[in-house]
């Protein structure tokens, strides 16, 4: 069981909570323009990171508010929770002592690439702290 | 204050209305272990659903009529009569006796409509959203424990606090009246199950303890 820290809530169990997905898909800025295979890739097509992952979650019997967080796919270690609408921050944050569990981190909404980057070399090797046979 | 002249003016109405656990009466008065713990379903509540953003001018006029809003989780805002309950930064469940509601000879819904006026957000009459239970005594909060995540501790969770979580699953305020009292609002739907799944969790404390 996950414990989320809720923005507005503070730390609950996952299961007051709702997975919404990747975060930072943007809407397109011209639907009609698309052809079918762009369409079906922004409805359906999604990053399958392993590593840091940022999702939307929604606190469904608390607050009922949407927040973003950023999760590592590998080890569940919650790196930042920030609000809707704001960049992604940097996945400097490799701690390996507190990993595994959630924390409370400093949500981090001072620096960050705007672009919903899903570069895959934010795993650094001080990061994976994945048990043996998660990485196979 | 529930004058009868007012009861008369819903043409009886108020007569025949059954609470969401109305059922479960008897069978809450025989599962309740006095002195240990003990279940009871509260009388009708009036609650109204409000939306405002609490530092506007709007939300000002709203707390000038109900009592404070609360700031943040836990927080209980409201009078003496009227209590608010936190349900998310710009959400709050009003919740006064009965004989507030307009149709009573209150007056509380339509002063809180008077109040946001037409300035965003909404007032919704939801007194029959919810029902109550009140549960008391030395084992209330060893119950509860058995299906609620949170840190139920008094030192923790402090008397007159009020928290928005999950018990035995299903969706539940949890208000702490008292030391050894708190109260439940599930919505209506799920009076049955938390009535029953309380008397559950409880039935244990009748037996005597086993060392």
């Amino acid at each position: 069981m996950l414990l989320i820290p809720c923005p507005n809530c503070g730390s609950r169990d996952e299961t007051e909570f709702h997975y919404g997905g990747q975060a930072h898909v943007a809407y397109p800025e011209n639907p009609a323009g698309l052809n079918d295979r762009e369409w079906a890739e922004y409805l359906f097509y999604r990053d399958n990171t392993k590593g840091a992952f940022a999702e939307r979650w929604l606190h469904s019997t608390g607050c009922r508010q949407w927040f973003n967080m950023l999760r590592d796919t590998v080890t569940y270690d919650i790196q930042a929770v920030y609000p809707m609408g704001t960049p992604r921050p940097a996945t400097a944050k490799t701690n390996a002592t507190d990993a595994g569990t959630a924390s409370t981190a400093a949500d981090s909404t001072t620096t960050g690439n705007a672009a919903p980057s899903t570069s895959s070399t934010s795993i650094t090797a001080s990061s994976t702290t994945a048990p043996e046979g998660a990485t196979k | 204050m529930a004058n009868t002249a007012a009861i008369n003016r819903i043409n009886g109405l108020r007569d025949i209305r059954r609470s969401p656990a109305s059922h479960l009466a008897a069978a809450l008065a025989a599962g309740s272990i006095q002195g240990t713990v003990v279940l009871k379903e509260g009388p009708f509540q009036t609650m109204a659903g409000v939306r405002v953003d609490p530092r506007s001018e709007e939300g000002a006029r709203i707390a000038a009529v109900a009592g404070s809003l609360p700031a943040r989780y836990g927080d209980v805002g409201g009078t003496d009569r009227v209590i608010i309950l936190w349900l998310g930064p710009s959400e709050f469940l009003v919740v006064a006796p009965e004989e507030a509601h307009d149709s009573l000879g209150g007056d509380l819904i339509g002063s809180l409509v008077a109040a946001l006026g037409d300035a965003p957000g909404q007032v919704v009459d939801l007194s029959a959203n919810r029902t109550t239970f009140e549960l008391s005594g030395p084992r209330a909060r060893a119950t509860l424990e058995k299906g609620c995540a949170l840190d139920l501790h008094p030192r923790s969770f402090t008397v007159g606090t009020a928290l928005s979580t999950e018990i035995g699953n299903i969706p539940v305020v949890l208000q702490k009246t008292g030391e050894e009292s708190f109260r439940l609002l599930p919505r209506a739907s799920f009076a049955d199950f938390l009535g029953r799944w309380l008397l559950d969790a409880m039935r244990e404390f009748a037996s005597p303890e086993v060392p």
